[in-house]
């Protein structure tokens, strides 16, 4: 085990409290527990997010059409709703995440197979599902009274207090935490991330690994479009719009390098949560929403420049590059 | 480490071995052969069967005045886009470009708004974009942060400077004067803002390919290290390109602000990808290293055609995105799809 040292999770963890502290000194009900569940169940998409981004990030690409992709399965999701009201929750969830699922196998394919370079994929792929949401739904809304009782409920339910909304970043915590550290799928994307040609010669697939991350990137967005459409009980086409900064937000100040290969489960959470309590305290510490957009932009720039002078040293790189590694590490 | 040096591993490996694309080719064909076979020459062959398309599906489209006003969807988004050619070619990315237009734009509203004329906002407009390009260039080559990351996080920043400044309200009180850059045309149908486009074709293309600044960006894009020795002064040459490419958003923004001829924090939102789009489809490596500015011409030409087609069609706005989007991924797929079958 690490002693407790000031590794970037710690240094994190620090910064979220010091942020609850201030907040705390002007409006002292911010940090009473069922409000801190609120924020933890208002931020849970971009934790969902997040993770998948992770993932994508560890292999050294990058997923820009996340936003995109859970607009178009939430608006999926919500369509089918109004022409079967009564399909069971199951299964619309099912849908969900296979439809994410292909969706980012669509990105995954084109880096996989042609080894176009990931930015310029999502790119057109962004663009490209917002289009189709726009043609299968006409650029109508589907309000809340076409929505069935059942498909809005679902996120509200509560279990043990808390709402299914959380429940599911709860789950998607622990199995990508469980998947990136105790299996050799979640290995082989750190390998890939921290050095390409090593992984390949340790057998690694590396194209196929990323395809693999974009699957699962994928995915998850779609879990997050139903419950984001679900919640909200709105489906449009720009929903989420320009969500897929914050995403990457959430990950660069969570501590993975945009070069691959380095970060944590932890890190990415508290990352995401930082922002969600930034957007959250604004308007209870009377400053306006206008200032989230420079404030979190701030925080980025800060988080990147702290993360490099940390160094990537303190990654779980598996890895090293062949002249380091007969060094003693 | 940069953008280029991780994909670029990525794209060497040994389970996905091609040929480096940038490699030198064997000098055996002649020089027409090359130029037919160039990525400019598909491209061209492209922007020809949109502008015949165009012809038959419209009868409002073969007009000078219809042609005249197709120039505007592009003539703004490629002025950023030769410097952001140059910027990544060299191996970085920026992504904040549009934010640098909002807040140059809300500056020059504010100016405005106080009393100044023409002169004074156009140097605040340029002067705003040169800032932000030199807080850009600044965090990536003096702390060595990826760009990529910075630029995301500027986007977010110079926005929202925009929006802290504006909140949902809106400046409209430009001077007279200031309409030209956008509104004004130079004699028939030829705009101001298509001569500056043009002009600023000639001189980029100058400067990427004739100058020795030209060679040193390639260089920096192909081996930054390699460069670093042959006495290249790699920070240097990032740091010029990020002004370039702030100064150039700083055009942009005075031409667009002008032809609107208002300002909101959210304007030209968005616009930062169809600006890297377009450079793509113009045949530069997102890798870094190489690519061409009559290439980034076309790649204009054919996303404003595109675009100006489908609206006179009268395909939303959104649906038409579906196009440039499928255009971006297809036209890069196809020539290594048509390898691969070679193979």
């Amino acid at each position: 085990m690490i002693p407790l040292r000031l590794t970037r999770e710690v240094l994190l963890a620090f910064a979220l409290l010091v942020l609850l502290a201030l907040v705390a000194t002007r409006f002292p009900g911010f940090v009473a527990p069922s409000n801190l569940a609120a924020v933890f169940n208002d931020t849970s998409a971009l934790i969902i997010l997040a993770l998948g981004q992770f993932i994508v990030i560890l292999t050294r690409c990058i997923d820009l059409s996340v936003a995109a992709n859970l607009a178009l399965t939430g608006m999926v999701c919500a369509l089918l709703n109004t022409v079967a009201p009564d399909l069971p929750i199951v299964v619309t969830l099912a849908l969900a995440l296979a439809l994410g699922a292909t969706l980012g196998a669509v990105n995954g394919f084109f880096v996989w197979k042609l080894d176009i370079p990931p930015i310029v994929v999502t790119l057109g792929t962004m663009v490209i599902f917002r289009g189709i949401i726009f043609l299968i739904s006409d650029g109508q809304w589907v309000n809340a009274h076409e929505m069935s009782a059942r498909f809005t409920a679902f996120p509200r339910y509560e279990m043990l207090g808390i709402p299914m909304l959380s429940w599911c970043a709860v789950l998607v915590i622990a199995l990508v935490y469980l998947m990136v550290t105790r299996t050799s799928l979640g290995r082989s994307f750190f390998a890939v991330g921290g050095n390409p040609h090593a992984a390949v010669y340790t057998g690694i697939d590396v194209g196929r690994t990323q395809f693999l991350a974009f699957v699962i990137s994928g995915t998850l967005a779609g879990l997050a479009g139903y419950l984001w459409v679900a919640r909200y009980a709105v489906a449009y086409v720009d929903i989420a719009g320009g969500f897929e900064l914050d995403v990457v937000a959430a990950c660069v100040i969570g501590g993975a390098a945009i070069s691959g290969g380095a970060g944590s489960v932890v890190g990415i959470v508290l990352g995401a949560l930082f922002l969600g309590v930034i957007k959250n305290a604004l308007p209870v510490v009377d400053i306006s929403p206008f200032w989230q957009l420079a404030i979190s932009g701030s925080a980025i720039i800060i988080a990147v420049a702290l993360n490099a002078r940390s160094g990537r040293a303190k990654g779980r790189i598996i890895l090293r590059k062949a002249e380091h590694a007969h060094e003693p590490v | 480490m940069s953008l280029s040096d991780t994909a670029r591993t990525q794209g060497a490996t040994p389970a996905t071995q091609r040929r480096d694309p940038r490699q030198i080719p064997d000098r055996l064909t002649t020089r027409g052969q090359r130029v037919l076979k160039s990525w400019e020459a598909l491209l061209l062959l492209v922007g020809i069967a949109i502008f015949v398309a165009n012809c038959f599906a419209s009868p409002y489209f073969l007009s000078p005045w219809s042609l005249s006003d197709a120039t505007f969807n592009f003539t703004e988004k490629a002025m950023i886009a030769f410097a952001m050619a140059l910027l990544i070619i060299s191996g970085e990315i920026d992504l904040s470009v549009a934010a640098i237009i909002a807040l140059a734009s809300t500056a020059m509203g504010a100016a405005a708004t106080a009393g100044f004329g023409t002169p004074v906002l156009v140097g605040i407009g340029l002067g705003t974009g040169l800032l932000c390009g030199a807080f850009n260039g600044v965090l990536v080559t003096r702390l060595g942060l990826p760009s990529i990351v910075v630029t995301i996080g500027t986007m977010s920043l110079f926005r929202g400077l925009s929006y802290i400044v504006l909140g949902d309200g809106a400046y409209r009180g430009y001077p007279d004067g200031f309409a030209f850059f956008g509104q004004g045309y130079v004699f028939w149908v030829v705009s101001f803002e298509f001569v500056l486009f043009a002009v600023l074709a000639v001189i980029f293309t100058v400067l990427l390919h004739k100058t020795n600044f030209g060679r040193a960006v390639f260089s920096v894009g192909n081996n930054a290290t390699a460069a670093l020795f042959s006495g290249i002064r790699v920070p240097r040459v990032k740091m010029i390109l990020f002004l370039l490419t702030g100064l150039m958003s700083g055009v942009a923004a005075i031409c667009l602000t002008s032809r609107l001829g208002s300002t909101r924090p959210s304007i030209g939102l968005g616009m930062e990808l169809e600006v890297v789009t377009m450079v793509v489809l113009g045949g530069v490596s997102i890798l870094g290293g190489s690519g061409s500015i009559p290439g980034i011409v076309i790649a204009a030409f054919v996303l404003g055609l595109l675009t100006f087609g489908l609206g006179l069609l009268n395909v939303p706005g959104i649906v038409i995105s579906i196009f440039t989007g499928a255009l971006l991924i297809g036209v890069i797929a196809l020539p290594r799809l048509i390898a691969k079958g070679r193979r």
